[in-house]
């Protein structure tokens, strides 16, 4: 990459940070610093904003650059990431989206605390949303520094670095300064340039192929150097049993887990009712499903006309192919236009870490603020100390998230967010369903049922081959792994919802019919919302 | 299940005989004062709590018709797509050799499939968003003022209660000031459904 690509990706990435602090300003300027304001903007975005902010929040850089670089190096294998990730999609809208706006305030824990005795079951949802969304973070943490390392075309320790503790300290400003409000916007400009950009390079590929969507995929397959098969499933995935096992495991967390993203969860309160909720999740999936499929045929795109070969020269996981793509559709390496479109979806993808993280980041404080901090206090807190409160765990997770971003530098990115997808669909997901639709569920099923998810599958990955045992992990020199799978959740997320119904037909508590009668009522109608 | 008539659970009978069944059935949780029946000396019916309101309103053919309407769209479409995606995943890693079969040109059948997938979810996303808009927004929207106004019917007669007892005596203030919160915030919930 030239000098000129860098800078002109410096001055549009400049841009986007000073716009997005611009909007901070602005909208943090009658701040009157409620509860309300700060953690869910009022409630009064309009569904077509919230479905451009779902989307903002949803579409991380590993599914831009990741998924299209699994695409262009393994073919047909990286489009079963696509297809989960937008699965997941109806999961969220059947079951979670309109019943959790209606029955919540701020929290995943609001929803299933309202029918149980509050406390613990508060700390339990607490303490899952914070660990889910740390691990999130931290997977976009590590993003941004390999972003860093392709842009200035090393790996330099010290730009990975800077890139890291930036990230973190932009996230912590726009949370702790605009709370939600801002976040929101920063999401919706967000949302509105990784569709532009994506269509864009979309459109150039479809150009050089002629709209000839046959001819694009026999010459990435002839390319790819594996024939026909670069069509078919096998090639990431087709190993041994254990390899499609874990690809089943991975296939059910991501499918089960973006309904417990806590992140995601908040979006929900930021519009008035349950109706608008449905709509702004309807206005996601459009842009989502739209989104991924442009991801299909940009990493088809790539593995045509920039060749697997050359991608993985350039990175060896892939992460480079839509990079390398846009130079090329640009006018080739050295051309103003390469230049121009290279220096684009660069500063795209940081734009788009910057999104996730601030709405990761303002979700898991909070789940910090209103749920452990008010629940582990003696007195209940003030609403105006508790924002306050929220705005220090930001700076907190701040914190934690640069630290462990560091330590987890070389960690694969789209594992690090499968896992979060995992924990989510273990720990928070169960827990959800019951409180929503099981009368007879009980203060200890819940408490079991987060726990009982939480823990195994933080417990799984920590001897799994992950963390030791191969060359590949976190720890190659030592050999402590039991577990044969990288992804927990085919054993974890069925250990949840067992734990949640073993904890409650051994709990002596009859569950309260009257609580029942009024979160099913209140989910289903929108009584007594705030 | 009956047809829906919008405004059935507004009729609700205060000495229904469930009500008090339930009231003593399961009473914890809330505190014990605002669970035992107001002790009016000219023994008017029991006075209602807020959590009742939605006890009844939860008994009512209105209500169950949403919900059947509800779980009649969402628990097929549900067992549907997560079938159909567990399929998808599972031919795919059991399976290459048939999910790799060309059909036209260079696409396969993992190709439709993938597409199918797609195509699947804009689908039921679109009949979901009919079915809530035609099925059940009117009916959930009328159930919710429902709510809205009994509870603001409550705390009237409460107030009105309160006036009237006010010196007579004192055991019952907690109560009532608990009463009289609980229907203010319902009632500033009530209103939000205008914005």
């Amino acid at each position: 990459m030239t000098g000129d690509q860098q800078t002109l990706a410096l001055i549009l990435f400049s841009l986007f940070v000073a716009v997005t602090l611009g909007i901070t300003t602005w909208v943090s300027r009658n701040r009157r610093g409620s509860a309300e304001e700060f953690y869910v903007g009022g409630r009064l975005f309009s569904p077509m904003e919230n479905g451009f902010a779902i989307a903002g929040d949803y579409m991380s850089a590993a599914s831009f650059l990741g998924i299209s670089g699994l695409i262009a190096l393994f073919g047909y294998d990286g489009l079963l990431y696509s297809v989960g990730f937008l699965v997941a999609w109806l999961v969220v809208l059947f079951l979670v989206a309109e019943l959790v706006r209606n029955c919540g305030r701020f929290t995943l824990a609001d929803v299933v605390a309202a029918r149980m005795s509050e406390r613990p079951v508060r700390i339990a949802a607490g303490a899952s949303s914070v660990t889910v969304s740390v691990l999130y973070l931290v997977a976009q943490m590590v993003g941004a520094g390999s972003l860093v390392g392709l842009l200035l075309g090393s790996s330099g320790a010290t730009a990975r670095t800077a890139a890291v503790v930036g990230v973190g300290a932009l996230m912590v400003v726009y949370v702790s300064f605009g709370g939600m409000r801002a976040t929101t916007w920063i999401q919706i400009v967000k949302a509105v340039l990784l569709m532009g950009g994506a269509v864009a390079l979309t459109v150039l590929v479809l150009i050089r192929f002629h709209g000839d969507l046959d001819q694009l995929l026999t010459t990435a397959a002839d390319r790819s150097g594996h024939g026909h098969r670069f069509l078919g499933p096998g090639l990431k995935y087709g190993g041994d049993w254990t390899a499609r096992l874990d690809f089943l495991s991975l296939g059910l967390a991501l499918v089960l887990g973006t309904a417990g993203l806590p992140h995601i969860l908040a979006r929900f309160y930021t519009v008035p009712t349950a109706r608008a909720a449905r709509r702004s999740v309807v206005w996601a999936i459009a842009l989502i499903g739209g989104f991924y499929v442009m991801t299909v045929v940009l990493g088809f795109g790539a593995a045509a006309l920039v060749g697997p070969d050359a991608v993985r020269a350039s990175n060896a996981s892939g992460n480079t192919a839509v990079p390398l793509l846009a130079t090329l559709l640009g006018g080739g390496p050295g051309t103003t236009g390469g230049a121009v479109l290279f220096a684009l979806v660069a500063a795209i993808a940081f734009a788009t870490i910057l999104a996730v993280v601030a709405g990761i980041t303002l979700a898991s404080s909070a789940a910090v603020a209103h749920d452990l901090y008010a629940s582990l206090k003696r007195r209940r807190a003030r609403q105006r100390s508790e924002v306050a409160v929220a705005r220090v765990a930001a700076v907190g997770i701040g914190a934690v998230a640069i630290a462990l971003g560091l330590l987890a530098q070389d960690l694969n990115v789209a594992f690090l967010v499968g896992l979060a997808f995992a924990v989510a669909a273990s720990a928070n997901l169960p827990v959800l369903l019951y409180a929503l639709f099981w009368r007879n569920f009980t203060t200890r099923g819940a408490v079991w049922s987060v726990y009982g998810g939480l823990v195994p599958a933080v417990l799984l990955v920590v001897v799994s081959p992950v963390v030791s045992g191969s060359p590949e992990s976190l720890f190659p020199g030592v050999d402590f792994q039991l577990f044969p799978l990288q992804n927990p959740g085919i054993v974890s997320v069925p250990l949840g919802f067992l734990a949640g119904w073993l904890g409650t037909v051994t709990s002596g508590e009859t569950a309260d019919a009257a609580k029942h009668a009024e979160t099913e009522v209140r989910s289903l109608t929108g009584a007594g919302a705030v | 299940m009956d047809k829906h008539d919008g405004r059935d659970p507004g009729t609700v009978r205060l000495d229904d005989p469930w009500y008090d069944a339930l009231a003593a059935g399961w009473g914890e949780g809330t505190g014990p004062a605002a669970r035992t029946a107001a002790p009016g000396p000219a023994g008017p019916p029991p006075r209602p709590r807020p959590a009742d309101i939605y006890l009844e309103v939860q008994r009512s053919a209105a209500f169950q018709e949403v919900r059947s309407r509800y779980r009649r769209f969402v628990v097929p479409a549900v067992l549907g797509f997560l079938l159909w995606y567990v399929a998808y995943v599972v031919a795919a890693v059991a399976a290459p050799g048939l999910m790799a079969r060309p059909v036209w040109g260079a696409v396969n059948v993992a190709l439709l499939a993938g597409l199918g997938q797609f195509l699947s979810t804009f689908a039921l996303t679109w009949a979901y968003a009919r079915h809530a808009r035609l099925r059940r927004d009117r009916a959930a929207l009328d159930l919710r003022w429902t709510v809205f106004e009994q509870a603001h019917e409550q705390a009237r007669d409460q107030a009105r209660e309160d006036r009237d007892a006010r010196g007579a005596r004192d055991s019952g203030g907690a109560h009532d000031a608990r009463g009289a919160r609980d229907a203010r915030e319902r009632s500033r919930g009530g209103q939000g459904a205008g914005r």
